[in-house]
């Protein structure tokens, strides 16, 4: 059953040195208010997976907290270059960065072996492709139907998933809408999940009994984080601020234009300041 | 010619008219998401856009700076789930017509989005190939925008993200891939096609005021040209109209101040 926490202890108890992270959202209700808090705690050498990395793993990588990254695309979404990322990766600063590289058609069948309990993903992709000569855990099976050659991924292993929602009841039940990305997939294929959600209701009232809810069950920690997607958006609630997402280029550029905004506006606040954007646009 | 028009402008529009109405389109960001919804605004209103975040026949009013802007999911039909996305509707063989673009591409239409330079120490790291290499294989044809550089032209791609046409001739059919693979190129400059046989890109037509030298000189390689290259038709003032307003809505949209 879910626990009802503060963000600070639910990553205290969730996220430990060294564990395989997904924070996940595509594009939409990425967990940013729950990363900054992994990094207020200085957690050190995760292994970050996200089909985006998008510019929450470009804070968490430049802070110093990977030391790894499997991904399928890695930039900022119509702006450019992720440039922490970069930095790490092409000059090791502020740590060495190693990659596992997919595409998203590999990283989604991943997450949905992993979900569905299965050890390896089988699709018809990376055909022409370079990166299985890059990857080693690329793999292919012909097809014992048809002949057919497949290419094989191993699924996703996950420590903790963690994603930012809509609504949560005082079961701990969640509910997403919107675009749904890999989500549930993530909180299925990991053994423990954080969920920060902009409001916590008496009734869930999904909209449609085929609304995407995750039981209460499948939940190991609730928080309550209003605007902690920003500056992502959640749909229903406020808009995604494409505005910031261009100023991250230069901010991130350099190194000590990064840190300083980092110090400012993530090492000396709280989950606190997230409300302000949930508020703003509402 | 009734308007002046950017060479950006002109490569919209050639690669909106390549579209037809009857068009299921698997959409990328930037130019690509211009042309399909420039189509959908002017000759083709019943195209279907899907965006692979998940949105399925979406109609975007401004153009979405991310592939999952909230204005996808709420102009579209319905949303998947990603997995879904790709499973069901990619690898189904659901999609007639997919975009796609690169930092490098050469003469088989074979696309570099992953680095400049070798792939463990590279000069640059590129974003990746994200759904590119499924695009690539997947959907019916490519097509694929790029603005025309011997930066971007090149002999030879320093990694193969996504397949063009291989080594050219059936390269396809030995890798066992069924689809056509890039049908045409635009970029700013010109329009190419690969060659029936070889599969080497060919230009088949030249932007207005666009030489065959100034195309050679901005491709890598000893670039061909078919025995009658026409003159691309310049914008009408409709196509024109509808694309600046596109424009306009989108900055006003995501413009704010940064």
């Amino acid at each position: 059953m879910a626990q009802f926490l503060k963000l600070s202890e639910a990553i205290e108890a969730n996220v430990k040195d060294g564990d395989a992270v997904a924070m996940e959202g595509f594009t939409h209700l990425i967990p940013f208010a729950a990363g900054h808090e992994i990094i207020r705690q200085k957690r050190k050498r995760l292994s970050l997976i996200r089909m985006t990395p998008d510019l929450i793993y470009d804070q968490l990588i430049g802070m110093g907290c990977a030391e790894r990254m499997t991904f399928s695309w890695g930039g900022n979404p119509g702006v450019g270059s992720l440039h922490r990322f970069r930095d790490a990766y092409q000059n090791g600063w502020p740590n060495k960065l190693e990659i596992v590289e997919h595409s998203h058609a590999a990283m989604a069948n991943a997450y949905d072996a992993a979900a569905a309990g299965l050890p390896f993903a089988v699709f018809r992709g990376y055909r022409g492709a370079e990166l299985p000569r890059v990857n080693p855990s690329i793999k292919e099976v012909i097809c014992p139907y048809t002949g057919e050659k497949l290419a094989t991924v191993p699924a996703v292993k996950l420590d903790v998933a963690i994603i930012h929602a809509q609504k949560a009841d005082r079961k701990g039940n969640v509910l997403l809408e919107g675009i749904v990305g890999v989500q549930k997939e993530a909180v299925l294929a990991a053994k423990r999940s954080v969920v920060t959600v902009e409001e916590i209701v008496d009734e869930l009232n999904p909209p449609s009994p085929n609304s995407v809810v995750l039981p209460g069950w499948t939940v190991k920690a609730v928080v309550q984080v209003p605007g902690g997607a920003h500056p992502s958006y959640a749909h229903g609630y406020y808009k995604r601020d494409n505005a910031f997402y261009k100023a991250w280029d230069d901010i991130a550029r350099e190194r000590d234009t990064f840190t300083a905004w980092m110090d400012e506006n993530v090492l000396r606040k709280g989950p606190e300041v997230f409300a302000a954007h949930a508020k703003k646009a509402a | 010619m009734s308007q002046s028009f950017t060479p950006n402008e002109m490569m919209t529009v050639a690669a909106a008219r390549a579209l037809t109405n009857e068009d299921v389109c698997f959409v990328g960001i930037g130019a690509p998401s211009a042309a399909c919804n420039l189509a959908r605004q002017t000759h083709a209103p019943d195209i279907v856009l899907i965006y692979e975040s998940g949105t399925l026949e979406t109609r975007p009013n401004v153009l979405p700076l991310s592939i999952g802007d909230g204005e996808l999911c709420e102009t579209a039909l319905t949303t998947v789930p990603v997995p879904e996305m790709f499973r069901y509707w990619l690898q189904g063989g659901r999609i007639t017509t997919g975009f796609l673009g690169g930092a490098q591409i050469d003469r088989y239409a074979n696309l570099n989005t992953t680095v400049v330079g070798p792939y463990e120490k590279p000069s640059v790291r590129l974003p990746g190939g994200g759904g590119a290499p499924e695009i690539a294989t997947s959907c019916g044809q490519i097509f694929i925008t790029m603005a025309h550089s011997k930066r971007a032209f090149v002999e030879k791609i320093d990694f193969f993200t996504s397949l063009g046409h291989g080594e050219g001739g059936d390269s396809r059919k030995k890798l066992g891939v069924t689809t056509k693979g890039p049908t045409k190129v635009m970029t700013d400059l010109c329009v190419m096609e690969p060659d029936e046989k070889t599969k080497e890109l060919t230009v088949v037509s030249l932007h207005p005021g666009v030489t065959k030298e100034q195309v050679s000189a901005a491709t890598g390689w000893q670039i061909k040209f078919a025995a009658n290259v026409i003159e691309t038709p310049a914008p009408t003032e409709t196509e024109l109209k509808v694309l600046r307003e596109l424009h306009a809505r989108t900055k006003a949209a995501h413009g704010g101040n940064a």
